[in-house]
């Protein structure tokens, strides 16, 4: 998507999670200039070079990167290849965009393809957040598998869903559960959109139940993340919620938005202190290098800890992996890595 | 005299080799537990079994296998399974074909008499109870030797000008501690090591933030089943200060003059029954760190752990009235920290940003 023109300056920000990895430009006065969403599809290099291609043509040329902040779970790999000023966790990312795009909000539920999130906002500031643990039932993934259980493209699930006028009841503690109660509920005749409404709310209970569990889920409430594409689950929160729930515009790309953010607010202070302000970004260009990620299992102690190694035309630019720092050090620029990571 | 060995906890093994080898032992000191450690426990131990019964079985597996012929370990009082662990390891080692004896120690205050008989059964000379004092006397001041100085790494750590230095100065710490075998020895070993980490070059700009850690007491004390977490918190800039050590050094310290509270009693308005396992100290340490002006609490417990489940449901409305921030984690055999780690950096940043705007409103 491109949104904009007449800027020629801005911040770079990139979420690299498990299913999609997002790009998203903004120019200083914070307006999103553009927005890159890909399939990570377990190449997380191949995705970050894609995706800063696509956004390059989205911007005008000569368009100066002024900083660069990466999150999501391969933020560190992300941060690496693109040249990250500042690399953060993804709830803090999520918690930033939301707070830009809707002021005055209080809770943030996001639902990702892998993980899910509720932050618990305050003035502006996360009071209190919880992410899902030991289980995925609660995410895209799970809705992912239901859908081609179903025969139904994951796109058309939420206007399906809205159809339903009698719900059925879908056990949605663990998708070995919920598979066997809709094949259960199929067999016996209901109708297929009472069935995925069904889902929905069980998703919803699911998530209330384990994520949400003891949080206070007050308005403004924002609901964001790959799955915040999904009409009937939106529904479903505002059933169980008694409340409207706001899907931003760019509830699909919220990390990278807010990581772009957090760009711009690290070179902000590092003004105000007086410090170098020169971004540590690549260029555009990194996405023609050749990047490469390999691994190898390190023999100094039973820990047998799995190192992972980025080298970019023959030179190692990180390592990461190990329990002690043994592998850590490659030069003196991994010490400046090291410093951003944290 | 025989070859003898305990479970492995935290940094502690000095001090239960000392005492073993004071009653006429060779000692086989358990290995710092590895991912080879926990594969070993998990095939050998129950699935649902937690984290602490796994890792002590893996790491008995390997003492044994260095030749190990007794294990001496704890036991409890329940309603906490772990206080039957001894008898369930024993079981699944014998099965697995090794030969050795368990010795399981009962807690003092409520079976002082078992605990008796098995220390005059560990004793190889066969010597009368009084006479073990002096032993007791030495360990217990190894003991308090080491908390004194983790307890100093812990403030230490987010203020040092290096990464790195302060545990490096604890490590040679804790081994010159562990080489002495007179209570003199010890306590000049540890004024030395005090004084080389006060003497750790700090960064002034400093300005950690505080969290509290509560919990079940094996995944406080051993960080091979925390993911080190008071290294990482450390390294992201937080001061730690952990509910439970071995000494109690804490209770006595924690509390400020005047306030004559016990973890347990800071607990009875939220939880007034014993749950069993630490679950009533978690509630309560949390209330004390709260009102000692703590920035946030941090909840460590083993995956299934009835009582600290029971701790977690009441632990939100601790929180609320006392208006201090509070996570779980629940550990298992995960070995991937990036989740982990993912978590302790937006909790504290949360509490960063947090005491920032309070700073603000004054």
């Amino acid at each position: 998507m491109y949104f904009r023109v007449n800027a020629t300056r801005g911040y770079l920000g990139l979420d690299v999670g498990s299913v999609s990895t997002n790009v998203v430009v903004i120019a200083e006065d914070g307006t999103p200039l553009t927005t890159v969403y890909l399939r990570t599809r377990g190449e997380p290099i191949r995705a970050v070079q894609e995706g800063l291609r696509r956004a390059r043509q989205d911007l005008p040329e000569g368009f100066t990167v002024l900083g660069v902040g990466a999150t999501g779970s391969a933020r560190q790999l992300g941060g690496v290849i693109v040249g990250a000023d500042v690399v953060k966790n993804e709830i803090t990312a999520h918690a930033v965009a939301a707070s830009e795009l809707v002021p005055g909000v209080q809770t943030v539920l996001e639902i990702g393809g892998q993980d899910s999130k509720i932050i618990i906002i305050r003035d502006g500031v996360i009071a209190d957040f919880a992410m899902n643990t030991v289980c995925a039932a609660g995410t895209g993934s799970f809705l992912d598998q239901q859908a081609g259980r179903l025969g139904i493209p994951i796109e058309e699930l939420g206007e399906i869903a809205l159809k339903s006028k009698t719900p059925v009841r879908i056990a949605g503690r663990c998708t070995v559960f919920a598979e066997s109660d809709m094949v259960h509920k199929q067999q016996l005749g209901y109708r297929q959109e009472d069935i995925v409404y069904g889902l929905c709310q069980a998703l919803v209970r699911n998530y209330l139940n384990n994520v949400g569990r003891g949080k206070p889920i007050n308005p403004i409430v924002v609901f964001q993340g790959g799955v915040a594409a999904n009409a009937g689950i939106r529904r479903a929160f505002e059933e169980a919620l008694g409340t409207e729930v706001i899907v931003p515009r760019y509830f699909d790309c919220m990390g990278a938005l807010g990581s772009a953010m957090l760009a711009r607010e690290e070179m902000e202070r590092r003004r105000r202190q007086g410090q170098d302000t020169t971004t540590a970004f690549r260029g555009f260009s990194g996405s023609e290098l050749d990047y490469k990620a390999s691994s190898f299992e390190c023999h100094h102690c039973p820990n047998r800890c799995e190192i992972i190694e980025i080298s970019c035309d023959g030179e190692v630019l990180a390592r990461w992996g190990g329990r002690c720092p043994r592998w850590d050090a490659v030069s003196k620029d991994q010490k400046s890595l090291t410093l951003a990571v944290k | 005299m025989a070859k003898i060995t305990f479970p492995p906890m935290g940094h502690y093994s000095p001090a239960f080799a000392t005492l073993l080898r004071e009653l006429g032992h060779e000692v086989i000191l358990p290995n710092p537990p590895t991912k080879e450690t926990l594969s070993l426990g998990t095939l050998y131990g129950p699935e649902f079994a937690c984290l602490p019964l796994k890792i002590c079985l893996g790491s008995y597996v390997e003492s044994l296998e260095r030749g190990a012929e007794v294990i001496v370990t704890s036991g409890g009082v329940g309603p906490c399974r772990a206080g039957l662990y001894g008898t369930v390891q024993r079981e699944i080692l014998k099965s697995l074909g090794y030969r050795f004896e368990m010795i399981v120690l009962e807690p003092p205050r409520r079976h002082p008499l078992e605990l008796l008989k098995a220390l005059h059964r560990l004793d190889a000379f066969r010597r009368a109870p009084w006479q073990l004092v002096n032993t007791a006397f030495k360990t217990w001041e190894m003991i308090k030797a080491l908390d004194r100085l983790e307890r100093e790494l812990h403030r230490i750590r987010p203020r040092e000008a290096e990464k790195g230095s302060a545990e490096a100065v604890y490590k040679r710490g804790c081994r010159a501690i562990g080489a002495q075998d007179t209570v003199a020895g010890i306590r000049k070993a540890a004024e030395e090591a005090l004084a080389d980490m006060r003497r750790v070059p700090l960064d002034p700009s400093c300005d950690p933030i505080k969290i509290g850690i509560v919990g079940e007491i094996y995944v406080l004390l051993e960080p091979a089943a925390n993911l080190k977490i008071e290294k990482t918190l450390g390294e992201l800039g937080a001061e730690v200060d952990r509910s439970i050590f071995l000494t109690g050094w804490t209770r006595e310290n924690v509390v400020r003059e005047g306030d004559n509270q016990t973890a347990r009693e800071a607990a009875y308005p939220y939880l007034c029954e014993m749950i069993g396992g630490h679950g009533q100290d978690t509630v309560g340490h949390t209330v004390m760190y709260a009102r000692q002006g703590y920035d946030g609490v941090i909840q460590l417990a083993p995956f299934t752990c009835i009582p600290e489940i029971v701790a977690k449901g009441v632990l939100p409305s601790v929180s609320r009235d006392l208006d201090i921030p509070i996570i779980s984690f629940f550990l298992d055999e995960q070995t991937g920290e990036a989740g982990f780690r993912t978590r302790l950096e937006a909790f504290v940043d949360l509490l960063v940003r947090r005491r920032e705007q309070r700073r603000l409103a004054g």
